[in-house]
């Protein structure tokens, strides 16, 4: 578990501009130096937005990777929750989920 | 001189980037009410404008997270966030450095504060300085409350926070604005996006308006978590603004908006 690391590389994503573009060309590239557990690696490359919330990443990072990403509001917040359904409930962090994933608060 | 204006407002990034999601007349009286705590702000004359806000990841991380931190740049730059994803353009606003030294000098009388000569604003800045600062006339000095990454500094402190803000600001000739801004109960950015607990939103601004120490105090965190989200904790911010001017409040828009994930609140409070 380094859900640090993954933070981490989220946060320095969603603020660096050249980080960014790298991620772009060489998303793997991007990803060295941040010590990622293969699970963790694998959500990053695959832009796997309901495995990030799983894994526990403050929803105050992740959604500004999901926009970087270009996930529209609606589909991240549908993301999550098919994210938890998938993988099971919210295992870190203070951004669990308070309804149940068949449940929209909004659209 | 001391301080002039205080005000507290939402600053939901859905606010500006979901706009026409919104059922138009909530929207249209929340955008009414920015405009008319523009007005109200201006009139007052501020030599700067301090903004303490909850920021969201865009300066400070778990690496050396401060409790308390206040800008002390020329300039910041905003919003950091992708632009079509806000809607807003981004500026470069200007600081104040001297007068933030001395700011931040008197506030480590009693709060450490840590201070910063680089930072970038997100939306929890972008948005209220969008609606209270459209003309980017006003000096700005960004002060921040770790609302995001636990442990969070107890409400005591950001009461003696609030304290401390108005000891400097009473202390220094230039007239001072302070907006603090925050969520009250939300669930910002989880599949919960929307859910808002009213009643409790109203509970909480009527100790606000009341400025009802005790009362605004008498939260636990874990009170907050399950009545009010992880958004709840950016509470800190009002009752800073509560320490700072001392007055009575007067909320003149509170709506829960769902799709702007947040009770929408603006809000003044009288100095004495």
């Amino acid at each position: 578990m380094s859900l640090y690391q993954l933070s981490k590389l989220l946060y320095q994503l969603n603020r660096d501009d050249s980080l960014q573009a790298r991620f772009k060309v060489d998303p793997a590239g991007a990803t060295e130096g941040y010590d990622l557990t293969a699970e963790e690696r694998r959500a990053v490359l695959d832009s796997d937005i309901g495995l990030l919330y799983v894994l526990g990443v403050n929803g105050q990072i992740l959604m500004h990777f999901a926009a970087l990403c270009g996930v529209e509001w609606s589909d991240y917040l549908q993301r999550m929750r098919d994210g938890v359904k998938r993988h099971g409930p919210v295992r870190a962090g203070i951004y669990t989920m308070t309804t149940s994933p068949d449940e929209k608060v909004v659209e | 001189m001391s301080l002039v204006f205080a005000g507290v407002c939402s600053h939901a990034p859905g606010i500006t980037g979901r706009d026409e999601r919104a059922p138009t007349d909530l929207r249209d009286g929340l955008y009414a009410a920015f405009g008319d705590m523009q007005q109200r702000l201006h009139a007052a004359r501020p030599d700067a404008l301090i903004v303490v806000a909850a920021e969201h990841f865009a300066n400070f991380f778990m690496d050396n997270m401060p409790a308390y931190a206040m800008g002390m740049a020329e300039t910041y730059c905003g919003p950091i966030e992708d632009l079509d994803w806000l809607r807003i353009s981004r500026r470069v606003v200007r600081g104040a450095p001297d007068l933030s030294r001395r700011l931040v000098t008197e506030i480590l009388e009693t709060v450490d504060i840590a201070y910063a000569e680089e930072w970038r604003f997100d939306h929890g800045i972008m948005v209220p300085l969008h609606f209270l600062d459209p003309d980017n006339a006003l000096r700005i000095i960004p002060a921040n409350i770790n609302c995001q990454g636990p442990p969070l500094t107890p409400l005591s402190r950001a009461w003696a926070f609030g304290e401390a803000l108005r000891r400097a600001a009473d202390a220094v000739p230039e007239r001072i604005a302070l907006v603090c801004t925050g969520g009250i109960s939300h669930w910002p950015a989880t599949p919960d996006s929307g859910r808002i607990n009213e009643v409790w939103d109203r509970e909480f601004l009527a100790r606000w308006t009341r400025n009802d120490r005790a009362g605004l105090l008498g939260y636990t965190d874990a009170e907050t978590y399950a009545e009010a989200g992880q958004g709840g904790f950016e509470i800190r911010t009002f009752i800073a603004a509560a320490a700072a001017a001392r007055g009575t409040g007067t909320v003149h828009y509170y709506q829960p908006i769902p799709i702007f994930a947040v009770g929408c609140t603006v809000a003044t409070m009288e100095i004495v």
